[in-house]
């Protein structure tokens, strides 16, 4: 009987000795989290307009909670707030509205808006009493700073405005967010467009010093200097192409690339077409120049009239010289393509910005029979153009092409001017190469450039 | 006169956009976004004469019966086929030409004309670029003399990186196309990149100032 009561006894001890392991083992719950105690807020925050922008942004720096990867290690995130005028509700509500509204109804609220929104500097006058303090942004731990981005477009409901006081406060929170710690607040602080970017002074230095190198080259060689340039096959090989197709009795296909007229490489294209198409008036051969954009061909049209009325033979000219084709990028392959094909051109020539067309259009020109030249400012598609073409002008040699066509001393001059600021930057990689070895940041951040 | 006018807007507008990038103020920023929309309107106005050039050059050639004649005729169908698509639409219970409002663009005519034959030719035209690859490959590839040759064991390091059969060569092999695309590809591309920046800050002198004025037609 003793024993029976023993073994009762053992095991109801355990019963509960188990009952009070499982709870042990189970997760936390919240009771637990509320013992976190609250963390030290953020410390010398501070709140100034963002440089270098349009305006409309302003900065916070502050530095971390002692809890944030020390003390505690309590702190997840920062919360950032400013201060908003209760005036924004009404604001909002006008957008609201806004947004269904047609006819003269949506130009009221416009009307109404606009009014509220030139009323918002004002309105932040009322810190603090008529508003409070809305959350604009979160920092994770160990961020030291934030930049609140506001829109410049009046109608958005991110819209900030320039030249009006803002106050900003952070909070240190915890995993609870009950538990956090927020800050001193600052303020007033104003954002505001700048007039220079100082983060771009290197680049205004070099394009200053290289504006007066080439007006410098270019006032030599008006003045008679002679100027060497390195002959370039890709262009001396124009005339003989040229020459080749007026003797086979078969057109010359100029192919002006996918750029528009606002690119440097088409705009060089233009150039040198205005060349050969001066040639080809002169030899009376026949040129084909189908385009991508309607831009450029117009732009295209008038360049080879001009040849054609320089060469003395205006009479020869036709506007379907110079066509469009399409705005697909495909499809204009397809068509120069089948061109090609029909025409058996003797010489193509592939000038201006090219993309993934270039190798499609260079083989099919190669499988034709053609000499074809080509020339084109991007670096991704130099090798199909050298694979497939008999000539190639590689990056920079598109821009000096029709100074060398041309032979004019004052263009000669700038690609001198060119030539100096290319030694000087091997100079200054060389020089950069010395500072980043023997740690010289001083040297290394006169280079630095910030968006 | 119809010279210096094109050439001091050339100027004026030139030197403001040098400027503009200096200046990060909202109006700078304005001024640019103003004159951009210029060139979507000279583009709209643009397009317009390029499709009536289009239309030009392909009715001289079906009127003349070139050689080829017959794909003119294809491109006249599609240009007005996708005009009349575009412009026709259901609305309000009943189909009609909308000139104002987009109906046209779900017309089921259009979508199946854009997708089920644009599109299919156009990635057609683009696969053909892995057989162009393939045979400009084979042209460059062919160890003429020393800098071919050398071109050829570099593009058969490279293309080998990816192969998983090659055991404990692999790693060399992947370890030697590495450095090949990071050190001498890449100081030869930045090398073009400086000289293509150059260029194009000359370039853009040489026509704000005046010296360069082919894009008017006057070398």
């Amino acid at each position: 009987m003793k024993c029976k009561s023993l073994v009762i006894l053992l095991f109801v001890c355990g019963f509960f000795a188990l009952a009070a392991a499982e709870e042990g083992s189970g997760p936390p719950d919240s009771t637990h989290v509320d013992s976190i105690p609250p963390p030290t807020p953020v410390s010398m925050l501070t709140a100034r307009d963002s440089e270098n922008d349009h305006g409309h942004s302003v900065t916070l720096m502050w530095e971390l909670s002692t809890d944030d990867g020390a003390g505690q290690n309590s702190v997840l995130s920062y919360e950032i707030f400013r201060w908003v005028p209760f005036f924004m509700d009404t604001l909002q509500s006008i957008r609201d509205s806004l947004a269904g509204a047609e006819g003269t109804i949506a130009e009221q609220l416009r009307k109404r808006r606009d009014q509220a929104i030139a009323m918002i500097p004002g309105a932040h006058k009322s810190y603090p009493e008529q508003g409070g303090w809305r959350k604009i942004g979160t920092a994770l731990s160990g961020q030291s700073s934030y930049e609140d981005v506001g829109v410049k477009d009046r109608g958005s409901p991110d819209y900030m405005a320039d030249h009006t006081d803002y106050y900003y406060l952070v909070d240190a929170v915890t995993a609870d967010p009950a538990i956090r710690a927020p800050s001193e607040i600052v303020g007033p602080v104003q954002s505001f467009g700048q007039f220079f970017n100082t983060g771009r002074i290197p680049v205004f230095v070099a394009v200053l010093v290289f504006g007066l190198l080439t007006i410098l080259f270019v006032t030599r060689a008006r003045r008679g200097a002679e100027l060497y340039v390195r002959p370039l096959a890709g262009i001396e090989a124009v005339d003989d192409a040229i020459g080749r197709a007026t003797e086979m009795g078969k057109p010359i296909l100029y192919v002006l690339g996918l750029g528009s007229a606002a690119d440097i490489g088409t705009i060089a294209s233009f150039t040198i077409l205005g060349r050969v198409a001066k040639r080809v008036a002169e030899y009376q051969t026949k040129l084909i120049v189908p385009c991508y954009d309607p831009i450029v061909m117009t732009v295209a049209q008038e360049t080879v009239k001009a040849a054609f009325l320089d060469a003395g033979r205006p009479d020869d000219y036709y506007e379907d010289i110079v066509y469009f084709v399409t705005q697909s990028q495909f499809a204009y392959v397809a068509a120069v393509n089948g061109t090609m094909l029909r025409e058996l051109p003797a010489t193509n020539m592939y000038m201006g910005v090219f993309f993934a067309e270039s190798l499609i259009l260079a083989e099919t020109g190669a499988l034709a029979g053609s000499i074809q030249i080509a020339g084109t400012d991007q670096v991704a598609q130099l090798p199909f153009f050298i694979v497939a073409c008999d000539y190639t002008l590689i990056g920079e040699e598109l821009y000096a092409a029709s100074a060398y066509l041309g032979r004019e001393p004052i263009l000669l001059g700038s690609l001198k001017a060119q030539d100096y600021a290319k030694a000087a930057v091997i100079i200054l990689a060389a020089l950069g190469l010395l500072a980043a070895s023997l740690n010289w940041t001083a040297f290394i951040n006169l280079f630095s450039v910030t968006s | 006169m119809r010279r210096q006018i094109p050439l001091a807007l050339v100027f004026i507008f030139g030197v403001f956009m040098i400027f503009q990038y200096f200046v990060p103020h909202e109006s700078s920023e304005w001024i640019y976004e103003f004159l951009l929309d210029w060139i979507y309107i000279i583009g709209i106005f643009a397009l317009a004469l390029g499709i009536w050039s289009l239309i030009r050059v392909s009715v001289a050639k079906i009127k003349t019966r070139k050689s080829g004649w017959g794909y003119p005729v294809i491109t006249m169908a599609g240009l007005f086929l996708m005009i009349l698509f575009g412009f026709t639409g259901y609305r309000d219970g009943s189909w009609g030409f909308h000139f104002m409002t987009a109906e046209g663009l779900s017309n089921p005519m259009f979508r199946n004309f854009f997708d089920y034959i644009m599109i299919p030719i156009q990635s057609t035209m683009f696969a053909l670029l892995a057989f162009f690859i393939a045979s400009a490959a084979y042209r460059a590839f062919r160890a003429r003399n020393v800098l071919a040759s050398l071109l050829l064991v570099a593009a058969l390091v490279v293309m080998l990186r990816f192969n998983p059969y090659l055991g404990p060569f692999g790693t060399i092999i992947a370890d030697t196309a590495s450095w090949l695309l990071n050190v001498p590809n890449l100081a030869a591309k930045r090398a073009i990149i400086i000289g293509i920046g150059l260029g194009m800050v000359g370039t853009a002198l040489k026509i704000i100032l005046g010296i360069e004025r082919g894009y008017m037609g006057k070398g």
